[in-house]
Order: structure tokens, then sequence, then C-alpha cells
């Protein structure tokens, strides 16, 4: 685990840049159009939002390469796009084609059931998804440049992305009071190198950005996983399938700014139409859950 | 005498970068959202960040002015998309900025992010480290404009009159040499 290189530390500096903004799932270019005028970020291509791929089933691949390239053509912001869990070679190709962040995403159908992809042979960073420390920190240990919570992609409901950033920021803060032998022993607890459990030790927080994801819908959404200590966020579902997309996308926008400030948060949810429908994760059959899938 | 108080607008982006840069070079570093913000410090730094976003919270909260009028007084510095934002002129796509420096920039002018690379430059006669992510390039610099350093031919950090501007992140490299001298601007003009 080399911090220090070069090319890790590019990695994590694209992620710095987006601290404080929205990144966007769009379908198409038309969409991104809209989110990159509403002020995010980056946007996120693929080829049906969670809450689509829940509804129509099947096995979520990597997008269409067309979609991808109109999408790089149309906006001037970076652009992400999704591979499968342990997929390296879905990951090759969009390291060509040139995409600006990999989301190794549990969105998609996994293709291996065991492995993730070995992030620090590549030169384009990755993004990938934890719900507690020791996910997280598995996965930055594998060259992951960026974290988000997984929360629960497509439900509409934030209840899990709550769960997941309160659970790894207590996880870390627990860590900072330890002493070296019981960092030796809450390594093998969280199944994470000592190195990387030393180093929330004394740091108390990631060495990568820790963002959030899964559920966002409402301006209040995203600031209250900012205040929760999400330095970013992803909105998938919430923005293209509320009533007026392009008014949410701006005042999520706002609200991602603004998080900690209660009047110009009143200012960004006003008439914003109706939100995407949510679900009940709690009704959810395990089965259907996206969260658990990664390890 | 007080250390200089530096803003660091903080709409989106590496601002907390730029705020721990600050205390690491002896100045206070505050964060800034709105105009009344910009009453209270004697230099802003604009982050790098997406310059779209920015400008566009810029817009929506009607700070255009407020910036622009600070800028007049006093000294503003801006890295990546923040010296988008200063230029006089931003293409590829053409935008709308401050308009503080009297200069050209393109947008993403090396590629994309698999392009953004750690070069060594040289600010006067001195080896330095320049991050450059997803970075413009200033293709045409004003004659009140004096070039600090160059990479590939080009300008990378550039002063004209109180103001600073680098195409990459001097916040995000261990050295404080460049905020100390903007600081040192700051401290010059506050007297």
């Amino acid at each position: 685990m080399n911090f220090q290189s070069d090319q890790f530390r590019l990695k994590v500096g694209l992620a710095e840049m987006l601290k404080g903004g929205v990144i966007m799932d769009v379908v198409n270019a038309e969409q991104a159009v809209i989110a990159e005028r509403a002020g995010a970020a980056a946007v996120m291509a693929l080829e049906r939002v969670p809450a689509d791929i829940r509804k129509e089933g099947g096995v979520a691949r990597m997008s269409q390469i067309r979609i991808i390239r109109d999408i790089m053509a149309s906006v001037s912001i970076p652009v992400m796009a999704k591979v499968r869990i342990g997929h390296f070679t879905e990951a090759r190709i969009l390291e060509v084609l040139g995409v600006d962040y990999i989301d190794e995403s549990e969105v998609l159908t996994p293709a291996d059931e065991e492995h993730h992809v070995d992030k620090s042979d590549f030169k384009v960073p990755f993004v990938c998804g934890a719900r507690n420390l020791g996910e997280a920190l598995r996965r930055i240990a594998e060259g992951a440049a960026m974290i988000r919570t997984k929360g629960e992609a497509g439900s509409g409901n934030i209840v899990e992305a709550v769960r997941h950033i309160r659970t790894i920021v207590k996880e870390m803060k627990q860590l900072t009071v330890l002493g070296k032998e019981e960092l030796v022993h809450e390594a093998k607890n969280l199944q994470a190198p000592l190195e990387l459990v030393e180093y929330i030790a004394q740091n108390g927080k990631l060495p990568v950005p820790n963002f959030s994801a899964g559920g966002i819908a409402t301006p209040a959404d995203a600031a209250l996983v900012m205040q929760l200590g999400a330095e970013a966020v992803f909105v998938g579902s919430g923005i293209f399938k509320s009533s007026d997309p392009e008014k949410r996308a701006k005042a999520i926008v706002k609200a991602a700014t603004y998080y900690r400030d209660p009047v110009k948060l009143l200012e960004a949810s006003e008439e914003l139409g109706e939100a995407m429908p949510g679900l009940d994760v709690s009704k959810m059959p395990e089965s259907e859950l996206m969260q658990t899938r990664g390890w | 005498m007080a250390k200089p108080k530096i803003g660091v607008l903080a709409l989106q982006g590496d601002f907390e970068a730029h705020r721990d840069a600050l205390k690491r070079a002896g100045a206070e570093g505050v964060e800034v959202r709105s105009a009344s913000d910009l009453e209270l410090i004697d230099g802003l730094i604009i982050p790098g960040g997406e310059s779209t976003t920015m400008l566009k919270l810029i817009e929506e909260e009607e700070l255009l002015p407020a910036l622009k009028d600070f800028g007049a007084r006093k000294p503003v510095f801006g890295t990546c998309a923040g010296a988008i934002l200063l230029a006089s002129e931003v293409v590829n796509p053409q935008q709308r900025s401050l308009g503080l420096m009297d200069m050209s920039i393109e947008r993403n002018a090396y590629g994309r992010q698999i392009d953004s690379r750690i070069a060594p430059i040289e600010i006067d006669g001195e080896p330095a480290e320049a991050v450059f992510i997803r970075a413009p390039v200033i293709s045409r610099v004003g004659p009140g404009g004096k070039i600090l350093a160059s990479y590939q031919g080009n300008p990378v950090l550039v002063e004209e009159g109180r103001h600073l501007a680098a195409t990459f992140h001097p916040e995000l490299s261990g050295s404080e040499r460049i905020h100390k001298h903007f600081v040192r601007k700051v401290a010059g003009e506050r007297n």
C-alpha cells in the first residue's frame, strides 16, 4: 500500500476535486447535459438507473460503449461508469475508453462472488461501495481511491445510507482510542490490513475521500448524510425518477454546499414536485438487496 | 500583528486541502459561502474542483458581483478550476468567469483523468512539483501578467497585480511555498 506513489495521489486527487459535489446517474447524453447544467460535479454513465434494474431484473452489465462515448462527448465534467464486481475485463475496456473514474458497483450483477478487481493495477481510479469499515479498508487495500457508502440503491430510502455512514464513522472513532496490541486484534475482526487499521487509528479518517450513495432522493437526504460525515453524494434514481429532474438536481447541488445551513436547505426544498417513489427496505427480501453484494 | 485571514471559497472542491495548506503557511483559513463571509477576510482562494459546478452556484446565489468587487480590492488566488474562474476568457467550452486576470484558459486541455500527471517544474530557479488533475492550459497571458512557472512551454503559475493563478494544485503537494507567497501578498496589501 503506497499512498505516496504519484499514481495513487492522482487518483485520490480527482476524488478531492469532487468533494462537496453531487455525482449524478445518467443513462444518455441528454440527461448528462441536464445534470451538468444543474451543477453536477460528475456524471455516472449507466444503462438503467438502479430503480429500473430492480424492477426489470435480469443481468445488469457495464453500459453500452456508444452511450458512454455520447455522454463523454457531450459534457465537460468528469464521466464515471460502472463495472460488475470482479469484472476486470469490463474495467480494462473502460480504462482504454478513457472514463475518468470506474465504480466497481453492487448495483450491477456481480461477475465474481469471491474476488473484487485488483484496482492498484489500473491507471484509472476506482470507487467502491462499503457498508462498514472492514469492507472500506479491504477495498482501499485493493487500490480503491474513493469509498462510497452503499446504502440501498434504487430504494429512494435513506435509511441504509445513514446506517452505513454512521457505522463507518463510529468504527473509525473507536479505533482512535485503542492501543497498539488492540489494533492488531481489531485488524483481525475487521479482516483488514493492520497498516490501514493503524492509519485510521492515527488519523481518525480514511486515507481516501468518503462519499455517500444509495437512497438519496431529496436535498434534505443529501444534507443529512453530509452532516453525518459524507464528503460528497452520489444520486442515482433520485433525480431522473422524480417529476422535475432539473429542478431537483439543482436543489440537491445546493444542499450539498449548504448542508449545515437550514435556511438554504429550506430554499432548496421548496416547490420540487414529486420525489421518486420509495421502498421500505426492512420489508424487502434478502435476495432483492443490492448492498449485500461484495464482501 | 494578527495573522492574515484568508477565505477559501467553499462551494465545491478541495477547499479543505487549501485550508490545511494555509494553516501550514501561517495564515488563518476560513470557509466562504456567502457575500457576507467576504467582508471578514483579507484575501481569497478559489480552490480546485469543477468550475462549472462552482459557476452555477456563484450565479444561483448571486455571488458574481460580490466576488468581482472583492477582487477589485483584495488578492485572489485560483488553482485549476479557480484559475479558470479568474481568467478573462475561457474556452473548451466557452463559459462565464470573474475575469479578474487578463488571460485565456482552455479547460481539460491535457485530456481526461488518465492524462493527469505529477510533473517537475521550476519556480525562481528552484525545483518544485506540480500536480495536474484534468488541468487547464493558459494559452495567453495579458501584458500585465508575470509568468512565474511554465510546463511544456505553457504558463502554469501566473501573477497579475494582486492576483495569482495556478493550473496545478499546490494544495496537494507537501510544500507550502506558493501558499506562503500568497500569504505575503495578502499581508502586503493589508498594510
